[in-house]
């Protein structure tokens, strides 16, 4: 009984303990606006379409990337360019249905879409969620 | 005429002063459960939140007062200012300071000396409760009335405790008013030390008085949602959130005052009268950080937890203790 009381108090001083060390420790919040997290390399942010060295897209307008797509967000339009090569008229992707899962990247043959560390995505309005093909890249530049 | 002109100037500064600080002891506790739980607390309104009180309170100023429709109107509307009252006017007895001299007036500090204080002070603390089991009768809600009962089952407990753990500070004091106890603490050395279970278990039982955690079940998030303000928003809910932050300043007070030397300071600083208050202000808000230490570390008693502890540990503990003392004293 005795032995059971002393215990409990003894427990009780170590909780104490454990708060007070925690009020002397550094907090973890970041103050979010001011500071930002610095994403991790290997981090999974919204696309980019990269251009070759002569400024044109790299994507040959394969649909491989909107093949494997499992959230099918990925919408492309080919056509034939002035030298007969295929490109993509239209790239889009829904940004607000990606679940960056980053299949597109490791599907593409041409390396030509890539994911970048932004991860402030949100908008205002729907629509703007979805990104056309000047915006994959600009997203790059 | 001057008198009574000193008197009201008092009252003025001391409820100034208690509003005041009862307002940043809202700040202080986010405060320091944040930094408790690796978090920074508000920190947006002014520099470090400092702000923050005041924009909480603009805020609840505006907000919508809905009344329930089912409720008991008269009681519904005046159980909020039965518990704010009643904890706001206990600091009338609390001594903050010995004598000091302004402009040639011998002035006391402390609003009304009056020779029953610590009985003042149980009447208007029990008193309080009324606030809240009215409250959470009147609102018609079940979990209101849940938070009721238990404001009133936890009452017999604890108050029972309360008012016995002090008997040992009478006994040794001879007397009841706290400024006498606290002068009985200059000539005999403060009373925590001989009155060690004493003061523990009033500071159980002070903090069961205030609906803090460990003892707040009265209004349980986890299992009332609110408890007995569950059905006040707007003003009357900052009543009662008022209430709270008081009632834990006039109990670090009377702690402080019952065992711990009230406005006295250390006997090896010799300081002169007008340091009272601010030895009194220091150790009260230690005691003000210790109970929301104690409210960031510690779960919720169960409820027949609560009752067996207040029954079976504190009562037979202070009846001990007063058996105790009185064997020493008699020596
Ligand atoms: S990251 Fe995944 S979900 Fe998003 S577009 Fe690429 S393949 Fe589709
Ligand atoms: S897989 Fe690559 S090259 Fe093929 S359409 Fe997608 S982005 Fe273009």
């Amino acid at each position: 009984m005795i032995e059971k009381t002393i215990k409990g108090i003894w427990a009780l001083l170590i909780g104490l303990s454990v708060t007070v060390k925690f009020f002397f420790t550094r907090p973890v919040t970041m103050k979010y606006p001011e500071e930002k997290r610095e994403p991790y390399l290997r981090y999974r942010g919204s696309h980019i379409l990269r251009l070759d060295e002569k400024g044109k897209e790299k994507c040959v307008a394969c649909c491989l990337c909107a093949t494997v797509c499992p959230a099918q967000v990925i919408t492309i339009e080919a056509g034939e360019g002035n030298e007969h090569e295929k490109y993509p008229v239209t790239f889009e992707i829904d940004m607000g249905k990606c679940i960056f899962c980053g299949y597109c990247v490791e599907a593409c043959p041409k390396a030509a879409i890539i994911m970048s560390q932004s991860y402030e995505l949100a908008e205002y309005r729907r629509e703007d969620l979805s990104y056309d093909k000047e915006r994959l890249i600009k997203t790059g530049k | 005429m001057v008198d009574l002109l000193f008197i009201l100037v008092k009252i003025v500064v001391v409820f100034v002063a208690l509003l005041l600080s009862v307002a940043y002891l809202t700040w202080l506790e986010r405060k320091v459960l944040g930094h408790m739980q690796s978090r920074l607390g508000p920190h947006r309104v002014g520099i470090n939140g400092l702000l923050q009180p005041i924009a909480d309170g603009i805020k609840l100023f505006f907000k919508e007062d809905v009344i329930v429709t089912a409720a008991d109107k008269v009681v519904y509307h005046l159980a909020p200012f039965i518990i704010v009252s009643t904890a706001l006017l206990t600091i009338a007895v609390i001594p903050f300071g010995d004598a000091i001299k302004i402009f040639g007036h011998n002035i006391l500090l402390r609003i009304a000396d009056v020779n029953i204080g610590l009985l003042y002070i149980f009447a208007l603390s029990s008193l309080g409760v009324y606030g809240i089991v009215l409250a959470g009768w009147s609102s018609n809600n079940k979990y209101a009335l849940m938070g009721g009962l238990r404001s009133a089952a936890q009452m017999v407990s604890y108050e029972l405790p309360l008012g016995l753990s002090t008997i040992g500070v009478l006994m040794q004091a001879e007397s009841l008013s706290l400024s006498k106890i606290v002068q009985a603490q200059a000539a005999q050395g403060w009373f925590f030390l001989p009155q060690f279970i004493g003061f523990l278990i009033f500071f159980i039982c002070a903090v069961a008085e205030c609906n803090r955690t460990p003892f707040d079940l009265p209004e349980a998030e986890g299992e009332l949602v609110a408890g007995f303000h569950i059905e006040y928003s707007s003003m009357k809910f900052a009543l009662f959130f008022m209430a709270e932050y008081a009632s834990v300043i006039l109990m670090s007070a009377l702690i402080v005052t019952l065992f711990f030397g009230g406005w006295l300071g250390p006997s090896f600083i010799s300081c002169p009268a007008w340091c009272g208050p601010i030895w009194f202000g220091v150790k009260v808000f230690i005691f003000s950080f210790i109970f929301i230490w104690l409210r960031a570390t510690f779960p919720r008693f169960r409820y027949d937890q609560l009752m067996k502890f207040g029954w079976k540990v504190l009562f037979p503990l202070s009846i001990i203790n007063i058996a105790v003392t009185a064997v020493v004293m008699m020596r």
